[in-house]
């Protein structure tokens, strides 16, 4: 049973679940960790915070580390445990989040907050095609359409509608390089930290859409209920 | 066989009627109780009244056409078919009408998130009464009936619609720029909100405002140095505070951000919070001008609580788990 309503607004918090009210770093606040191109950044962060990420960096397979408050998954997960209250908090990319928002600023985005740009982890989302004459815009200009291979379709979307173009969206799970140079289609939108992956496949970026940087986010309720804990560390991470 | 129905919708069999009836009896006794009458209203409505309310996200999402080729929506609420209710069936009443409803709304959902098309909804409209008394009313109501259901660690939080407006108005913001902050607001994005005010020029301490009072929520000590231009919409939520009684004032978060998703609320707005539940389980807030866009000028407040949300935070409860770890 919970005994939030006796307490102070403050003490609210005391509640949300086994961890919770265990002294730390974290408050007791559930964490989502992101496997991955962010792990090792976020891993340091929460060392930086004085968590005892030991386990967490060894053990690569163990999904739950209960005593302290960490889960972790893959990135594009991260909203969806966030956003139900598994986690109180979280942190994933922008490209994910963006991937997940609402479609044309309508209902349907994510309901968690977007507190912190954490800076790290920052990649640029693009529009590559083959280098030489752009068969994207010969395939615009000839067709009336453009095909484009991406894992972040709805990213794609948007862009190409915001920028009046019209697209036959291809969604691909594994390497989008793969697409354009087999002729399947004639552009990707991607995510590209160096570029080193594009140019050894003879892609030019032809179009940067969005900077992405890691973010943290929180469950709408949490947020509210667990207010205190969330700010403080709000304010360890700012100070960070 | 197998025949399938569609997603976000679903057949409620005895086991779960049973508990679901539990509850939304005891919600009806608590509204009948304190002086709401319950009222149906039909599921399918004509798309012109109902566009009549501001309903921005929630607006209806399912539209069929009458054989005459009317376009008729199914209701996404049930504060707007109570609105039409008072203008053309209680015309010249006086004033206040209390109302309740248990009744399923519709709502387009995003595909494979659990999403619910069809919602059952519990709730009460006051109208007629005006902040900060109906407000405190309806506050009691609602507490009450989650009393008398067997929630225990829920809490309230209590916002002003017209705060975040009148933050941007009184540091002028210029007006063109405004819907994009109040949106990333809405849509819980303070780095998007961040990224918006960076690129307005605005002074250092205007901005920092901006971002700052947004994110206050707690205790009473979030009112406490209030800013000049936020004067009244605090005063608004302080002066409700003060008529609740303590049993309603302790369950009160004051949440300097908070934004309701439907376009009609112009005063105190709310929300159910419960540690057994990751979303909110029910809302609602002042529409002082909805039922004047009906042809009967009255101020007006209520809630709706969604039953399923509801049974999952009780059961949730009882397991001494809440969705957290």
């Amino acid at each position: 049973m919970t005994s939030a309503a006796n307490g102070s607004p403050d003490a609210a918090g005391g509640s949300l679940g086994a961890t919770s009210g265990s002294p730390g770093p974290t408050n007791g606040l559930t964490i989502a960790v992101p496997r991955g191109a962010l792990f090792n950044q976020t891993v340091e962060l929460l060392s930086g915070l004085g968590l005892d990420t030991a386990e967490l960096r060894s053990n690569d397979r163990k999904l739950l580390f209960e005593d302290i408050g960490v889960i972790t998954m893959r990135p594009s997960d991260v909203p969806t445990y966030v956003e139900s209250g598994a986690a109180d908090i979280g942190i994933t990319g922008k490209d994910v989040l963006l991937e997940q928002a609402a479609q044309r600023g309508g209902e349907g985005g994510r309901e968690v907050y977007e507190l912190l740009d954490l800076g790290y982890g920052r990649c640029t989302m693009v529009l590559a095609s083959k280098a030489g004459p752009d068969p994207a815009a010969e395939a615009l200009r000839r067709l009336g359409v453009m095909r484009v291979a991406t894992k972040y379709p709805r990213i794609a979307e948007r862009y190409l509608e915001e920028t009046g173009r019209q697209a036959e969206i291809v969604e691909v799970k594994g390497s989008v390089e793969l697409a354009p140079l087999t002729g399947m289609v004639e552009a990707i939108v991607d995510l590209t930290a160096t570029g080193t992956t594009l140019r050894e496949h003879d892609l030019i970026v032809r179009e940067e859409i969005v900077e992405c940087t890691a973010r943290l986010i929180a469950n709408p309720v949490a947020h509210k209920l667990r207010a205190r804990e969330i700010d403080k560390l709000l304010e360890r991470l700012r100070a960070a | 066989m197998i025949h399938p129905i569609p997603s976000g919708t679903r057949d409620v069999l005895p086991d779960e009627t049973r508990e679901v009836r539990a509850i939304t009896d005891a919600l009806r006794g608590v509204f009948e109780r304190h002086g709401y009458g319950e009222l149906y209203t039909p599921a399918l409505e004509y798309e012109s009244v109902l566009a009549r309310a501001d309903m921005a996200e929630a607006k209806p999402a399912y539209r069929v056409f009458d054989e005459s080729g009317a376009a008729l929506v199914l209701r996404s609420d049930m504060t707007v078919p109570i609105a039409r209710v008072v203008a053309t069936r209680y015309p010249t009443e006086e004033p206040p009408l209390r109302f309740c409803y248990l009744a399923h709304c519709y709502r387009g959902v995003r595909p494979q998130r659990g999403q619910p098309r069809e919602l059952l909804q519990a709730g009460i409209e006051l109208i007629g009464a005006p902040a900060p008394q109906g407000t405190a009313e309806a506050l009691g109501v609602l507490c009450a009936a989650l009393d008398t259901v067997g929630l225990e660690g829920y809490r309230i939080g209590l916002g002003d619609a017209s705060l975040f407006p009148s933050l941007m108005a009184g540091v002028d913001v210029p007006e063109q720029s405004r819907p994009r902050l109040l949106e990333a607001l809405a849509n819980r994005d303070f780095v998007g909100l961040e990224e918006e005010l960076s690129g307005l020029g605005l002074a250092a301490q205007d901005m920092e405002l901006l971002l700052e009072v947004p994110q206050r929520r707690g205790g009473p000590e979030v009112l406490a140095d209030s800013v000049g231009v936020v004067a009244s919409a605090v005063a608004n939520m302080r002066e409700v505070h003060e008529l609740l009684t303590p049993e309603v004032a302790e369950r009160v978060i004051f949440d300097l951000g908070l934004v309701r998703s439907i376009g009609y609320y112009t005063g105190a707005v709310f929300e159910v919070y419960d540690p057994a539940l990751g979303a909110p389980i029910g809302g609602g807030g002042r529409y002082d001008e909805l039922l004047g866009r009906f042809g009967r000028p009255l101020p007006a407040v209520g809630f709706a609580l969604g039953v399923d949300r509801l049974h999952i935070a009780l059961m949730g409860e009882e397991r001494g788990t809440g969705a957290s770890l």
